[in-house]
């Protein structure tokens, strides 16, 4: 498999936190930021969009021996750049097109001169409507905790 | 000899053409959409889900439509549509105790790191029904309490540490049983068991765990704890060497902390059974973690006297597509088998007639 000088030097755990921003961009989004990107309309498919299962796993008590929960639809697909670097996509859900894109943003990530437009263009955006998500969240999840307080009853 | 008879299909066609009919409502009005279902019969979605044993919140949205709102038809069709796909593996098994919590209660501590956190339950509501929920009533938005994160370790990891409470059991490296690819056998261990009980029936496992807490096999349970929210799934992909995520799906756990009051080799400690749910599904994993922890009989040594101990009786009945399949099959047409027994049935009255006669 050939890969990019880049993809080399990396960090696989830089990728892998992209990777993971990929998982949950949305399709309009990674479609847009791809445009005028010329090396994406080249990517050809090593593997096309394929929808499968995963079996998710627990553990019991949380924290114990692993048992299978149930399965969840995935969505994989590998690109190929014209210049040979490969990109990987592996998200959940059923969405082909949505793989795709992701893939083609993997495989520009790790090239040098791309990276920088993938980064501001998609996985910056990505990253802000999450870290937005999860505060509205956070906050009102909190708005529901319960604070308690000691009612002073009788004479003692 | 097996005589087949023809002549359903006409009759077959336009039932399902009626059927179809019948789904689709008044034409009048606008046909429901997936989003409305998944986003306002949420946890309709989530039960189909979990007992479908597929996460996938559009395609059970799907399901409950299509099944005009028989979940466990529509947990029929989920299953039948995993069974197209191929599996490409299975995910690093889930953390919850890095889950982005909206939902936290503990019965056991009033105070515990990160607080309880209510969430939207219908725990405290007064159960009347809301007249204005007959239109569509202006909403006030969610309150908020912006805060930072907070850490939220797991109730049962907090007894852990006193050693009053038994510690999850370690992992073996042994391969993880899986009963969608083998038959389940018995007896079954306890990776089999929660996965047939993940994916069993709610009402089933409300009823065996309700029937523990009635005296038939008592453990005097506590919920240690109750979490809803999101994790991450992760899974190794060769091609790459390493693992990524690949999204998050919403789970319910459940903690359940129970009475045991020691055996020869182990000194008196709180037990525990566990649950955990696709979705928001509360219910069903305190029912799961009830009815672990009362299988655990065996184990802790503790008579096995009702049907909840008893895993074979358990396990083989909680599938309710296995349950609905066997039991609606009755009602297909039996003829040829009915009149086998008619006529079995009329040839031994005529022997006891003609036994009566020669007799008198």
């Amino acid at each position: 498999m050939l890969h990019s000088q880049t993809s080399e030097t990396s960090p696989p755990s830089d990728r892998r936190a992209a990777m993971a921003l990929l998982a949950q961009a949305p399709r309009t989004l990674m479609a847009a930021g791809l445009e005028g990107i010329e090396e994406a309309d080249g990517a050809s498919d090593v593997r096309a969009p394929e929808i499968g299962l995963v079996m998710v796993r627990g553990r019991m008590g949380g924290g114990g021996r692993p048992f299978n929960l149930g399965e969840a639809t995935v969505t994989r697909c590998t690109v190929r750049l014209p210049d040979g670097t490969i990109g990987v996509a592996h998200l959940l859900g059923r969405d082909r097109a949505r793989a795709r894109l992701a893939a083609i943003c993997d495989a520009l990530w790790q090239r040098v001169e791309t990276r920088e437009a993938i980064e501001a263009r998609v996985l910056a955006p990505v990253r802000e409507a999450r870290a937005a998500e999860d505060a509205t969240v956070r906050a009102e999840t909190a708005a529901t905790r319960v604070d308690f307080f000691t009612m002073v009853r009788g004479e003692d | 000899m097996y005589v087949a008879v023809k002549g359903g299909e006409r009759a077959i066609e336009n039932a399902h053409r009626l059927l179809a009919d019948e789904r689709r409502g008044d034409r009048t009005l606008p046909s429901i959409t997936l989003e409305q279902i998944a986003g306002q019969l949420s946890l309709a979605v989530d039960r189909v889900m979990a007992e479908g044993s597929l996460f996938d919140r559009d395609l059970a949205a799907l399901a409950v439509k299509q099944a005009r709102g028989d979940l466990i038809e529509a947990i029929f069709l989920i299953r039948a549509y995993r069974t197209t796909l191929p599996r490409f593996g299975a995910t690093h098994p889930i953390e919850t105790a890095a889950m982005r919590v909206r939902r936290r209660i503990s019965a056991t501590f009033k105070d515990l790191p990160g607080g309880q956190l209510l969430g939207p339950t219908f725990d405290y509501t007064h159960r009347l029904l809301d007249p204005d929920l007959a239109g569509d009533p202006d909403l006030p938005a969610p309150a908020l309490r912006p805060e930072l994160p907070t850490a939220m370790p797991r109730v049962t990891d907090l007894l852990g540490n006193e050693g009053l409470i038994e510690a999850d059991p370690a992992e073996t490296g042994e391969p993880v049983g899986d009963l969608t690819r083998e038959p389940l056998s018995f007896p079954a261990d306890r990776d089999l068991r929660l996965q047939g009980l993940a994916r069993g029936d709610e009402g089933y496992l409300l009823a065996l765990a309700y029937s523990t807490q009635r005296g038939y096999g008592r453990t005097h349970p506590f919920v240690g704890e109750i979490r809803m929210g999101e994790v991450e799934v992760e899974i190794d992909v060769p091609e790459l060497g390493f693992s990524v995520v690949i999204g998050r799906i919403t789970v319910t756990e459940c903690q359940m902390v129970n009475q045991f009051k020691g055996s020869a080799k182990a000194p008196p400690a709180f037990t525990r059974g566990y649950g955990l749910a696709f979705g928001h599904q509360e219910r069903k994993a305190m029912s799961m973690a009830l009815v672990d922890r009362s299988l655990r009989a065996g184990e802790l040594g503790e008579d096995r006297t009702a049907p909840a101990q008893d895993e074979e009786f358990v396990l083989s009945h909680c599938d309710n597509v296995q349950s609905t399949g066997f039991v609606e099959h009755l009602k297909l047409p039996h003829y040829v088998d009915f009149q086998a027994e008619l006529d079995l049935v009329r040839r031994m009255r005529t022997e006891v007639a003609e036994k009566r006669e020669a007799a008198e």
